[in-house]
């Protein structure tokens, strides 16, 4: 019985809502069309496109990049990594494939240098946080006043393709405790890669151990769906060849009359799309034409939520019990939104008082800066007047000299013209003596 | 709650994205098998559509939704059929779960008896607009749950219909004080509702004025021009948008035309057919509200009214001065509480700035 009860709406007008009557299913007396639903709704989701990313967790050189260009026929650029990482990170590279009218934007996330490291005991640290960052930048956009949700790129990690080595025995230590801490934040897959090296009887007892290894330390794989009619068989068929051991290869080969992707060994051709010879196309079935919508409705539903519980009653958020008042969401989200423009604010005060500080300081340095120039200012002034007084004494000096020489010039001319006077007078004197003498 | 807040500009629904370089695909990968999982995954989940009728008792609303959903969706007699005026209008709901081909439909409708129906009709329009609002808040209760359901209950009215009476001559006043207020949060179809009192073409001039009324108030009723997507869209919208109001009759009972049951209304004059296209739009109505547009209704109301509500919601509780931003939940470790200054938030750099060279 789906009842409403009367409500109280915020602007308390009197109105009462009719209790609803019992759900009950209605028999139709006639075609309604309603029936054309699921075509609309696909229709929709045709025009808006797909997103699907997938993370792609193994060592370096165990075959990653190239499963994922055998399992999309499609040659994704990339360049082999070195051995020589410090450390691992996570390479996210995005493609837009189209397939008849479905456009799928598929997002490859790698990771380099996982378990090239002397000391591993961080690897796994990486891998959690982008995948906690991709759910988070979901929550950030989820919390938004005004918020665009279909509009957004979803870059969640849909799938984790967990690539363990081909060694024959079982899990390494390093593969149990990444798988450990990735099972509630992503939906997993473990696939044995490169399984053209190991012998038929050999891979059984491989398999085996592996998934006794996974259920005995506790790890949650990605459990194929088996609620609904259409994929039940299917998905059940398939669960029981966990985890898948496949080969990829992008070189094709002629078989028979025909050309195959495949790789060519000395003794035999190891077919890609054979099922006899690995289960690469069982891990196609599953991943991508089988239960790709139920990938990515298991990472909303279930692995986003979990992420976005624990965040939210991480940051102080509880759920209201039906006495307080409703929206307390509202009431943290304003005493939080206080708290932080109170650091603001504080933050601002001291940048403020540093600056004034600063300002001041630099004050300090200019004025003694100009006392300096000042003084030199000063200095330089006072030689530069005891120069030129000494170069006027100087001058005075022989200026009197001049004189003094001037004067020595005009007594010495006045002498000699007296003596030439008196010289010229003297042989006057004497020419008239000795006229005088002739008479 | 200001009723009268506008609805955003359109965002087109392509997902936006940091550029992808497009990559060829050689051979079959089976990308195409995820609309068929996405069909499979619907069909068992169900579909849930709530629509709401509106209009002055009389006009043949109850009728008209037996006839969309061919069977006998009020219980009893239709709320409003012999009963007393009541004193207040009363929101009247009720729900059943349909199957046709395998798609489940748990279908809702509400009927509003009582509407329009006092001497004074002022602010009769408050209890639906609150019944609406009721149902966003309810699913914005429900989604900022800490522990949330899978599948949140969807209650909100996805599509109005709103009966017009054939008057003949143009939308009257209180139709056009709802029809502004109703726009603004939910998708309203109006229709002409008992055309058969109207000829052929008092239903085309009475179609155009109510059309011109409601370019003159800026009324937008679904299909709303301003959210379709690509020119395919438009040109099917223009057709549609072209005939609204749909001159629609109801009927509940058959009768035998021509050695076929119809559905039809029997008078002296003739048998008037719900179904047939010459006799009234009927057929239009039930193409829009079902077969195409149904998914349309229920995408516009979640992405464009729900969240208009929300951000007023948000908005009101934070008594933000300014248009909507972002908080950013930064969690910081409680400092002394400083008293709230003026709102400031980090994204508006320039009115940072501004304050800053006040007070400095």
């Amino acid at each position: 019985m789906v009842e409403m009860g009367s409500v109280q709406v915020p602007n308390s007008f009197k109105y009462v809502a009719c209790i609803n009557e019992e759900l009950r299913n209605l028999s139709l007396s006639g075609h309604v069309g309603f029936d054309s639903l699921p075509d609309q709704l696909v229709n929709k989701s045709t025009s808006q496109g797909f997103c699907f990313n997938i993370l792609c967790v193994g060592e370096t050189g165990i075959g990653k990049s190239t499963l994922m260009d055998t399992l999309f026929n499609t040659k994704f650029e990339s360049d082999p990594a070195t051995h020589n990482e410090p450390g691992v990170r996570l390479k996210a590279r995005s493609y837009e494939l189209q397939e008849s009218n479905v456009r799928l934007k598929l997002t490859i996330v790698d990771t380099v240098g996982f378990g090239d490291q002397i000391n591993k005991d961080d690897s796994y640290k990486p891998i959690v946080e982008y995948i906690d960052a991709q759910f988070e930048a979901y929550l950030q956009e989820e919390l938004k006043i005004k918020r665009s949700l279909f509009n957004y790129h979803d870059t969640r990690i849909h799938a984790c393709l967990y690539f363990i080595a081909p060694t024959g025995h079982s899990l390494k230590s390093l593969d149990l405790v990444t798988m450990k801490k990735l099972d509630s934040k992503v939906n997993i897959i473990p696939i044995i890669a490169k399984a053209d090296t190991i012998a038929k009887n050999e891979l059984h007892k491989f398999k085996s151990k592996i998934m006794s290894e996974l259920v005995s330390n506790g790890v949650q794989i990605y459990q194929f769906p088996t609620d609904e009619e259409t994929v039940a068989e299917i998905n059940a068929t398939m669960s029981v060849h966990l985890p898948f051991a496949v080969v990829g290869s992008t070189e094709e080969v002629k078989i028979g009359n025909k050309m195959a992707k495949a790789r060519q060994y000395p003794w035999g051709v190891v077919q890609v799309e054979n099922e006899n010879h690995c289960d690469f196309v069982k891990l196609r079935e599953m991943l991508i034409r089988v239960n790709m919508e139920d990938l990515r409705e298991q990472t909303h539903t279930r692995h986003y939520e979990l992420y976005r519980r624990c965040k939210l009653e991480e940051m102080g958020f509880k759920d209201t019990d039906p006495d307080s008042k409703p929206f307390s969401l509202q009431e943290t989200y304003e005493a939080k939104r206080n708290e932080f423009l109170g650091e603001l604010q504080k933050k601002e005060e001291e940048m403020r008082q540093m600056f004034v500080m600063r300002v001041k300081e630099k004050e300090a340095e200019l004025k003694e800066a100009e006392k300096e120039l000042h003084e030199k200012f000063d200095l330089l002034k006072r030689t530069h007047q005891e120069e030129k007084k000494k170069v006027e004494d100087k001058k005075k000096e022989l200026e009197e000299e001049v004189n003094n020489f001037q004067k020595k010039k005009a007594a010495a001319q006045l002498l000699q013209s007296q003596a030439q006077q008196s010289g010229a007078q003297q042989t006057k004197k004497d020419k008239d003596k000795k006229n005088a003498s002739f008479t | 709650m200001d009723p009268l807040r506008q609805s955003p500009s359109p965002c087109s629904s392509r997902p936006s994205s940091p550029k992808t370089p497009p990559c060829e695909i050689h051979g079959y990968v089976g990308i195409e098998d995820v609309l068929d999982q996405l069909k499979i995954k619907a069909m068992k989940m169900g579909f849930e559509f709530n629509i709401m009728v509106v209009g002055q008792s009389g006009l043949g609303k109850s009728t008209m939704v037996s006839t969309l959903f061919k069977s006998k969706v009020w219980k009893c007699t239709p709320p409003g059929l012999g009963m007393p005026i009541p004193q207040t209008l009363q929101l009247k709901s009720v729900t059943h779960v349909v199957e046709e081909k395998g798609v489940k439909l748990k279908l809702t409708v509400t009927d509003t008896p009582g509407f329009g129906d006092q001497i004074n009709n002022d602010k009769c329009w408050d209890p639906i607009l609150g019944y609406i609002n009721e149902q966003y808040e309810r699913y914005l209760q429900e989604e900022i749950l800490i522990t949330r359901q899978r599948h949140i209950p969807d209650t909100r009215v996805h599509c109005c219909v709103y009966f017009v009476p054939p008057t003949g001559h143009c939308l009257r006043p209180l139709d056009i004080e709802l029809l502004q207020r109703l726009c603004r949060t939910v998708n309203v179809v109006p229709v002409i509702a008992r055309a058969d009192s109207l000829t052929l073409e008092e239903r085309e001039a009475f179609r155009r004025r109510i059309q011109h009324n409601l370019r003159t108030h800026c009324i937008e009723v679904y299909p709303q021009k301003c959210f379709d997507e690509d020119i395919n869209d438009r040109i099917l919208n223009s057709k549609i948008r072209d005939r609204i109001p749909f001159a629609v009759v109801g009927s509940d009972q058959e009768y035998l035309v021509n050695g076929r049951c119809v559905l039809g209304r029997k008078t002296k004059w003739g048998i008037i057919e719900v179904e047939n296209m010459a006799h009234c739009e009927f057929l239009l109505l039930r193409d829009l509200l079902i077969r195409s547009h149904l998914q349309d209704l229920k995408d516009i109301t979640h992405n464009v009214h729900y969240e208009n509500y929300r951000v007023c919601r948000l908005n009101e509780s934070h008594v933000l001065p300014r248009g909507p931003c972002w908080v950013n939940l930064a969690p910081t470790p409680p400092g002394p509480p400083v008293a709230p200054g003026p709102s400031k938030v980090c994204r508006q750099a320039r009115e940072d700035s501004d304050d800053e060279e006040d007070d400095y």
